[in-house]
């Protein structure tokens, strides 16, 4: 099989080793891919922001980039609700309605493109420690995907899993509301971090980097000891 | 009525601080958020219900005039006087009117929001009418001179404790925290006020418009009394509670109680077919049944928004909402706090009094999947801040920040050159290995650092294979 990867700005920015580790995890069950490299943002940031003007800009830019793409896999649920929830309520032009009504069905989250379209539990992946699990809301609410990456962390060699408490509250990013509102975010993120904290995990799991970002950085302010990882950086380690 | 724009960020960030108000709330909404999950998931057909009831309020709100019309009909036929009320204001001047009319010095009255959008306390103080609240958390936020702080359990915010004090302060009773003898108390003093009214006021659950009953749902009874000791029953609703038919009630009767408080059923469901009849002994002689719009026919026209119109009241949106939890319900600055009230309270009240509340929301759409009747409230959120924008209500500085990144992001080039420019900064600014010190994010929270290498760089120098 053959897919394009839509690498999320964040990512691109701030976390390549998730998209990285994606492609060693794809390459292992043979999958070949290829890179848009003009690809940029989904435009959410806009979105979520109110600004359907600029959104519908890069929602526009972003159908022309991956015109040429069949199969599309991204390592987040948010920028995959994106495209396949949030844009069909924005005002296309016909030529991007047209993309998205072909892509947007061929478009994946990472965790349910192995699960469901290679139907793959066991990546072969190896991880000595405790792990939990945090589901991110885009993921579990507007694409609900809960089992799958369930699924591919319990299929790890070595692991053990354990369901933190609220597992599916979030964590408190919200997107530009962990700017807007720093106050409550953060006290969102806190208790988060004491869950995750509370089950002895080595380490906390995601799907999202966005949820990634603002569980580290408050793991990080309380010099905890939990790492926190991607899916795709799970499933890479010891492959 | 609001007097200027509701101010959320000072209010959230001041309940923030409160440690007992946290405390209370953590206590309160994991309770019902725990019994809410055991009632729910006991009955298989959950879903089903759920889009049952969902297609039942689209019917009902799809033809609204035709229904409450039907309604009034069914009512006056029963011997209910309808009175329409467009703002609050004339719906509180109509009730205090019928209470001058009937001498009534003393009211009781049963737990309503509708009469909280009126500010109907006010209105009867204002003309010498005592209102008394007969709800024992109303009883409560009455007393405190406080407004309810949640839709169906108004003193949520307020711990056993601080309610022994109020009671001991306010009542002069020797201090207890033991919500029975607290209960008891209250009783006793709602006992003769029952006696001596004149006037009961209640809200209203659903208005078959079939047959023309008022249906109420409530755990304490003195609701129900409200409605048999006075003399005269004044109900109020707004108009989305009207529902098309009887049987309808078998669907939201399962759905509102287990929904709310995790109850199988409330202690009690009264159905009020009208006054007392000749024949009868019971019950009032005069039902008054006061249906409000207040602004919400407007938000008929709103194709984004409208389905706002199909809540019952139940408050589990309230209940599991990660910012509710924290903030409480006296930040969102009127009547109706949480998703819901971030829904309706700027479509209700207009978008420049209430720009901040859709905001206020993380997005993560728990309040949605609980919703018994299937309100899309987080992505109506969104609609609502498209609106705050389009009637430019956001500030200049994140107008022109929007348009930088939207710039931005259209020209890969200038994307990578800035992500570069920020590694050079981090480097220049921030420790070693460390993330810069970003305001409004780093006062709780560490920022990642950036890679020297984005993923596209990677890729572009074939370092990933």
């Amino acid at each position: 099989m053959r897919i394009h990867l839509f690498v999320p700005c964040l990512v691109d920015q701030f976390y390549p080793g998730v998209a990285v580790a994606m492609c060693r995890v794809l390459k292992k069950l043979g999958v070949e891919y290829a890179y848009l490299t003009d690809q940029t943002c989904c435009g959410q940031p806009a979105f979520n922001s109110g600004y359907h003007r600029e959104a519908t800009e890069l929602a526009e830019r972003f159908l022309k980039v991956f015109e040429p793409a069949e199969t599309v896999v991204a390592p987040s649920g948010s920028c995959v609700s994106m495209v396949k929830i949030f844009y069909p309520q924005l005002e296309l032009s016909p030529a991007g309605k047209r993309t998205l009504e072909r892509l947007g069905p061929r478009l994946f989250e990472f965790s349910d493109f192995l699960v469901r379209e290679l139907r793959v539990v066991d990546v072969g992946a190896q991880f000595r420690g405790k792990v939990t699990y945090h589901d991110s809301c885009h993921l579990l609410r507007e694409l609900k995907i809960e089992e799958q990456p369930r699924q591919l962390i319990r299929n790890v060699h070595g692991l053990e899993f354990v369901e933190m408490d609220d597992m599916q509250t979030c964590c408190g990013f919200g997107g530009t509301f962990a700017v807007k509102f720093p106050e409550i975010s953060t006290a969102m993120g806190t208790d988060k971090a004491a869950a995750i904290e509370r089950t002895g995990a080595d380490a906390v799991v995601a799907n999202d980097s966005s949820c990634l970002m603002q569980i580290a950085g408050i793991l990080s302010r309380r010099k905890s000891r939990v790492v926190p990882m991607h899916l795709a950086e799970l499933l890479a380690q010891g492959i | 009525m609001i007097t200027g724009p509701i101010k959320f960020k000072e209010a959230a960030r001041r309940n923030l601080a409160a440690q007992d108000l946290r405390e209370n709330l953590r206590r309160a909404t994991s309770h019902s958020t725990t019994l809410r999950l055991k009632a729910v998931s006991a009955v298989p057909e959950w879903e089903d219900l759920r889009s049952e009831a969902h297609a039942i309020k689209k019917e009902a709100i799809d033809h609204l005039a035709e229904y409450l019309e039907r309604f009034e009909s069914q009512a006056t036929e029963a011997g209910c006087k309808v009175y329409w009320a467009e703002t609050a204001s004339q719906a509180a001047e109509y009730v205090v009117n019928v209470c001058r009319q009937k001498g009534a010095s003393l009211v009781v009255k049963a737990k309503s929001m509708t009469s909280e959008e009126m500010e109907l306390n006010t209105a009867l103080e204002g003309a010498s009418i005592q209102p008394v609240e007969t709800d024992l958390g109303e009883f409560i936020v009455q007393l405190a001179g406080e407004t309810p702080s949640h839709i169906t359990a108004p003193a949520l915010h307020k711990s056993r404790t601080q309610i022994g004090k109020l009671f001991s302060e306010k009542l002069g009773m020797n201090f207890s925290d033991d919500p029975k003898e607290l209960t008891r108390a209250a009783r006793a003093i709602l006992r003769e006020k029952f006696m001596d009214a004149g006037i009961g006021i209640t809200g209203v659950n659903f208005a078959v418009a079939e047959t023309g009953s008022l249906v109420l749902i409530t755990n304490e009874g003195n609701g129900r009394m409200c409605t048999t000791l006075p003399r005269t029953h004044i109900a109020l609703m707004g108009i989305e509670k009207v529902i098309p038919r009887f049987d309808d009630l078998r669907v939201f009767l399962k759905l509102l109680a287990r929904s709310s408080t995790g109850q199988k059923l409330t202690s009690y469901v009264t159905i009020l077919n009208g006054p007392r009849e000749a024949r009868e002994t019971d019950g009032p002689e005069e039902l008054h049944v006061v249906i409000l719009d207040n602004g919400r026919s407007q938000l008929l026209a709103h194709p984004h928004t409208r389905e706002a119109l199909y809540c019952i009241r139940c408050g589990a949106c309230l209940n599991v909402c990660p910012v509710y939890q924290r903030v409480g319900g006296h930040s969102y600055g009127w009547v109706y706090p949480g998703p819901i009230g971030s829904v309706i309270t700027p479509e209700l009240q207009g978008i420049s009094q209430a720009q901040e509340l859709p905001f206020a929301s993380s997005l993560c759409g728990h309040c949605s999947a609980v919703c018994p009747v299937k309100i899309d409230l987080h992505h109506m959120l969104l609609w609502l801040r498209k609106s705050a924008v389009d009637s430019a209500l956001t500030s200049r500085g994140e107008r022109w920040i929007i348009k930088l990144f939207a710039a931005t992001m259209k020209r890969p080039g200038l994307y990578r050159w800035s992500g570069m420019l920020g590694w050079m900064v981090q480097r220049i600014l921030a420790p070693r290995g460390k993330g810069l010190r970003v305001p409004c994010w780093s006062a709780g929270r560490d920022f990642p650092p950036l890679p020297k290498k984005s993923f596209h760089q990677l890729w572009e120098e074939g370092e990933i294979n």
